[in-house]
């Protein structure tokens, strides 16, 4: 299956501070990658600098053509929603309100209506708060908002920053699951940063293990998780 | 041996200064007092919002004070020129401590917006008819400028109105600097510098940075007082219109253009307004106006730190190119 | 009473004008957290082109709705060519010596065009007074184009797909991008609204009193109190905060200081709502961390 992203020895800097020293990693189309490491490792850098939001250096392709070095209001438009560290919810406006602004970039506004009802159907709770503020919301509903905004895109490939942060077990078993069928049912392919490398391992088709910036290991999830070492030493169970 | 080229430049100013009252027109010699009044005004305005980093845009307000403290005393209280410096600079430090107290409160854009406010109501206040009688209310007061005292006469050296005045506000003005530099040098100056860059970190260590604040916010309306003084000595005049915004924003014009984070700024910027309006009011009466307003723009863009700023990054430029080329014996290149 | 009544009403009359300052200064507040020194300025000048519209024999409405289209555009143009460099800079000084610049050049253009002698404004409303010679035409119509202009900039706001991406973009820049917003044109378009209501309040006001380049000081002072009496982040403070000011300057003028003191009773409004209650009677108060 032909690459959706590719990005070829990627670093990225803060400011003068290096961070990501030559990364290299893919996202098959409709497939699932996660980016696994412990804290500090550079996994919420690397999807910053996906995105254009830090000073990068390398290859990035999208679909073959290039985006890095591009605004990030340009690489999103390309078809790739970003559900950032701290959900990045608009806390000021409506749940419904966020929901709209996803699909700011869209060009068919008529299909809106049954995207807004397709985002209520995998998260029922989203319908019964749509007219509340999304600041009023509780950390999962938040989640729940967030990858919803992302959904409303339509997007062709979704980056998801720790989706599992600060949610109780069983609710990260059921946003995983609905993950899932979104990657199943609307063809969306997904890179997964996560801590929470065993429920990651569990949706993901193919990981990479980041260590200070450098990819330590990579391959199969079934791979990674039968192998005893790495486990222990980079994913901490 | 960069410090010996200062000095000889300072004293080279200094006679500069003292001979040209017998060698320019009387006009002349009025312009150049106006040039030192407006540059201790400056100088106040660069210790309040450079070093301190409080954004003052009412400076024209406390100038005001000073002037019309001086024109009330010597008008209806004939009180001798000279001893109203010192009663503005008292009133001006009062006024000033009071308005930073609850000014301590606001930071840098609402700073900005009260003083603002102050500087655009003083003409009104000036005009209030409940005070007329003492300021003379929308007609203002008239001054007349001292002669030079009668043992200059007698030393055979005899000074017109003109050329007195101009030693009598070059000798305030040295005075006024010098307290300025001996001021930002010691202690309380690099306290101030602390509370405007690191104003946490400066009261963390100690340091009564609400204290500092209204001191520094006095004594920079100290300086716009004793300036508004001698300035309404100099003109023989004072009255509520010659005191609106435009010159709380002249005076940040000419903060910027000279150098706010410097003291020798103020002298450059006090010729930059002084004498900008002078060349171009020729061209229109916008001209002035419209000039500053560029300047103001493109020197925040390509040079902030003023005039002033911009020679000293020059001759350190220099001094690095000087030494490079000839390397004393032991220093690395 | 009944005189308190009227004086009231006419301070909603000339408070309309306040408040549409006000909404544009908060306007560009909530996007750049900085205060535009230059509102006032940008919108005499927009009077001054409307006059001359006028004068070149457009009909009033005609010159009314080309001023705000050029208004707009102009603000657009100002954001674009002389804010933005700033954009980056962190200094405050940078920021308001830049609008005081802007300020100044403004003020001179327009004194140099059409020099400084005081001009009358015409109205379009009839001059005959209401409610027993309180109210004349033209304070009535201005209540109303106000209304008018504060329900079609609250309809946009609320109900278009721009104006969501406007307010989203004012709030979380960081997330605004991430939907795709270009969040500086954003911006740019802001300066434009902000442009354009300066420009309806200063053909409002024109005819009250002459047109000449220093006439917006008083009003943009009185817009700055209000602005901040409501909450300098709120909108609905913004209004509110306007035309409660308009209502205080004729009761203040009327019942207290007389009308000398006007300014005054701006500035110890603005001083007084800085210290006591920064954030103002709506806004949210701002928590800073340590």
């Amino acid at each position: 299956m032909a690459a959706i992203l590719e990005a070829r020895d990627l670093h990225a800097f803060y400011g003068p501070t290096h961070v990501l020293h030559g990364i290299s990693f893919g996202i098959e189309t409709g497939g699932i990658s996660a980016l696994l490491g412990a804290n500090g490792a550079g996994k919420t850098t690397a999807l910053r600098a996906l995105c254009g939001m830090i000073a990068t250096r390398g290859e990035v392709t999208f679909d073959g053509a290039p985006i890095r070095g591009k605004a990030t209001e340009d690489i999103v438009r390309c078809g790739v929603a970003h559900v950032p560290e701290g959900r990045g919810t608009f806390a000021a406006l409506t749940v419904e309100e966020n929901l709209r602004l996803g699909a700011y970039t869209r060009k068919d506004k008529a299909a809106l209506g049954g995207d807004l009802e397709r985002v209520y159907h995998y998260f029922p709770r989203l319908k019964e708060r749509h007219k509340q503020q999304a600041g009023t919301l509780s950390g999962g509903e938040q989640q729940m908002l967030a990858v919803s905004r992302a959904l409303m895109m339509r997007p062709r490939l979704m980056l998801l920053d720790e989706p599992s942060f600060g949610l109780a077990p069983l609710l990260v078993q059921d946003i995983f699951e609905i993950l899932r069928s979104i990657n199943r049912e609307e063809k969306v392919a997904m890179l997964l940063v996560e801590q929470n490398a065993a429920q990651a391992l569990d949706v993901a088709d193919h990981a990479y293990v980041l260590e200070t910036g450098r990819v330590m290991m990579s391959g199969t999830s079934a791979a990674i998780r039968s192998d005893d070492s790495i486990r222990r030493s980079y994913l901490g169970y | 041996m960069n410090l010996g080229w200062r000095t000889l430049g300072l004293l080279g100013a200094l006679v500069a200064a003292c001979l040209l009252p017998f060698l320019l027109s009387d006009y002349r010699i009025f312009q150049l007092t106006l040039v030192m009044v407006y540059a201790i005004a400056l100088l106040g305005l660069n210790i309040l919002t450079g070093f301190n980093g409080q954004f003052s845009l009412g400076h024209g307000a406390f100038y005001a004070i000073g002037a019309y403290t001086a024109a009330i005393l010597m008008a209806h209280y004939q009180v001798p020129y000279w001893a109203t410096l010192p009663a503005a600079a008292v009133v001006c430090l009062g006024a000033g401590f009071l308005f930073g107290l609850p000014a301590l409160r606001l930071e840098g854009l609402f700073l900005a917006l009260a003083t603002l406010s102050l500087a655009v109501a003083m003409p009104s206040i000036l005009k209030y008819r409940g005070i007329a009688e003492l300021t003379g209310g929308v007609q203002g007061l008239v001054l007349f400028k001292p002669d030079a005292p009668a043992f200059f006469v007698k030393a055979g050296l005899p000074l017109n109105q003109d050329q007195w005045l101009y030693f009598f506000t070059l000798a305030v003005t040295i005075v006024m600097f010098v307290l300025a530099w001996n001021l930002l040098r010691g202690r309380v100056g690099r306290a101030i510098v602390a509370i405007r860059d690191q104003p946490i970190a400066a009261r963390a260590m100690g340091i009564n940075a609400a204290m500092y604040k209204s001191l520094t916010f006095g004594v920079g309306a100290l300086y716009a007082g004793v300036a508004g003084a001698l300035g309404a000595i100099a003109i023989q005049f004072v009255a509520p219109d010659s005191f609106q915004v435009g010159l709380s924003f002249v005076f940040l014009i000419g903060a910027v253009i000279g150098g706010i984070y410097s003291i020798s700024g103020a002298v450059f910027g006090a010729f930059f307004v002084l004498f900008v309006p002078h060349i171009s009011e020729g061209i229109s009466r916008a001209a002035p106006q419209a000039i500053f307003g560029a300047f103001l723009i493109v020197f925040m863009f390509v040079m902030p730190v003023g005039i002033a700023g911009f020679l000293r990054l020059a001759s350190a430029w220099a001094r690095r190119r000087t030494h490079r080329s000839s390397p004393v014996r032991g220093e690395a290149p | 009473m009944e005189a308190l009544l009227l004086q009231v009403l006419s301070g909603l009359a000339t408070g309309g004008i306040y408040a549409s300052l006000a909404l544009a200064v908060v306007m560009i507040y909530k996007a750049t957290h900085v205060v535009n020194f230059a509102q006032g300025e940008m919108a005499m000048f927009s009077t001054y082109l409307a006059w001359q519209f006028i004068q070149w024999g457009l009909p009033y409405w005609g010159a009314f709705f080309l001023t705000i289209a050029v208004s707009f555009v102009g603000g657009v143009v100002i954001e674009r060519a002389v804010i933005r460099p700033f954009e980056a800079h962190d200094a405050l000084l940078a920021v308001v010596t830049v609008f005081i610049g802007l300020f100044l050049i403004l003020n001179a253009m327009a004194g140099w065009t059409w020099e400084y002698t005081l001009k009358s404004f015409p109205s379009p409303f009839p001059a005959q007074a209401y409610l027993g010679g309180y109210l004349s035409g033209h304070q009535l119509g201005l209540f109303g184009v106000v209304l008018a202009t504060l329900a079609i900039v609250y309809a946009f706001f609320r109900f278009t797909p721009l104006g969501l991406a406007m307010r989203a973009a004012a709030e979380n820049p960081d997330s605004s991008r991430l939907v795709g917003i270009r969040v500086s044109w954003m911006l740019a378009l802001g300066w434009g609204f902000a442009a354009a209501l300066g420009a309806i309040a200063g053909i409002m006001v024109a005819p009250l009193v002459f047109l000449e380049p220093n006439m917006m000081g008083f009003v943009l002072i009185y817009a700055f109190a209000g602005a901040l009496l409501g909450g300098i982040d709120n909108p609905w403070g913004a209004v509110i905060g306007g035309f409660t000011m308009g209502v205080l300057e004729n009761i203040m003028g009327v019942y207290v200081v007389g009308t000398e003191l006007k300014l005054t009773v701006a500035l110890v409004i603005i001083v007084g709502v800085l210290v006591v209650r920064p954030s103002g009677v709506f806004g949210k108060a701002v928590v800073t961390r340590v």
